[in-house]
């Protein structure tokens, strides 16, 4: 039998929270964003090749500058679109 | 010495030997400059995003050098821009990061970034479980105890019966 201890909340109170984003180059100590990587890049672009904002992807302003570069030096090599349709 | 990177795209419409060639001879340039290469890498033929010059795929090649400094960038890349084989280049220099980012890579610590990633969260779980392990005095991992209950349970039950 369950104790009136055990039963804190009726509902889940995880139910509805945001998840804190966090910028994954600061947490995983990675410092070379590799403009040759196409598909790790891939990460931080949408359907139609545009560079996805911090707001969603969560990166600090210093990878989100890195990343950013390493977006454009791979679009002037060929890998990845400058405009594309359903890319991913 | 200044760390550089170049990468540029070969016509593959070239035939292998010829590719092989002319990645050689600016590999050549290179070193009549007074550059020391540090790597050459093969990316092999690979498919373009878009179209350039009616071509739809290209030999990737991608060489890094050390050089004394970056005078000679200029003239270096003049000769790519006076070459119709060439389809593409970039010249990039390297800061120490990825110097040590192309080490690794060639050592083989960075796979496909996918898998690292994975990897690289797990431990950084572990790390935490271990630090939250140390700091309220060894409460130790959460999941042993469950399959002690779930024992418990099955010790409970032959005795009721």
């Amino acid at each position: 039998m369950a104790n009136k201890d055990d039963i804190k909340f009726l509902s889940n109170p995880k139910i509805g929270q945001k998840r804190k984003k966090y910028c994954r180059f600061r947490k995983f100590g990675i410092k070379y964003i590799d403009y040759k990587d196409g598909d790790f890049l891939l990460q931080f672009i949408n359907e139609q090749g545009k560079i996805l904002p911090r707001r969603i992807t969560g990166n600090s302003l210093k990878y989100q500058r890195k990343v950013a570069t390493a977006v454009k030096r791979a679009r002037h090599l060929a890998l990845l679109p400058y405009v594309a349709d359903l890319l991913k | 010495m200044r760390n550089y990177e170049v990468t540029f795209i070969v016509d593959p419409v070239l035939a292998s030997e010829e590719i092989k060639a002319t990645a050689q001879t600016y590999v050549d340039l290179l070193k009549s400059k007074g550059c020391e290469i540090v790597h050459i890498h093969e990316m092999g033929l690979r498919q373009l995003a878009f179209a350039i010059g009616k071509r739809h795929s290209g030999a990737y090649f991608c060489v890094e050098f050390q050089a004394v400094d970056g005078a000679m960038i200029n003239d270096f890349e003049l000769a790519f821009r006076r070459d119709e084989r060439i389809i593409r280049f970039l010249t990039v220099s390297l800061d120490k990061y990825g110097v040590k980012y192309n080490e690794d890579k060639r050592k083989g610590l960075i796979g496909t970034i996918k898998k690292k990633k994975v990897e690289e969260k797990r431990d950084e779980r572990q790390e935490r479980q271990d630090r939250r392990g140390n700091n309220n005095n060894n409460q130790g991992p959460r999941r042993p105890p469950a399959p002690a209950a779930e024992q418990d349970v099955a010790a409970e039950t032959p005795v009721a019966e």
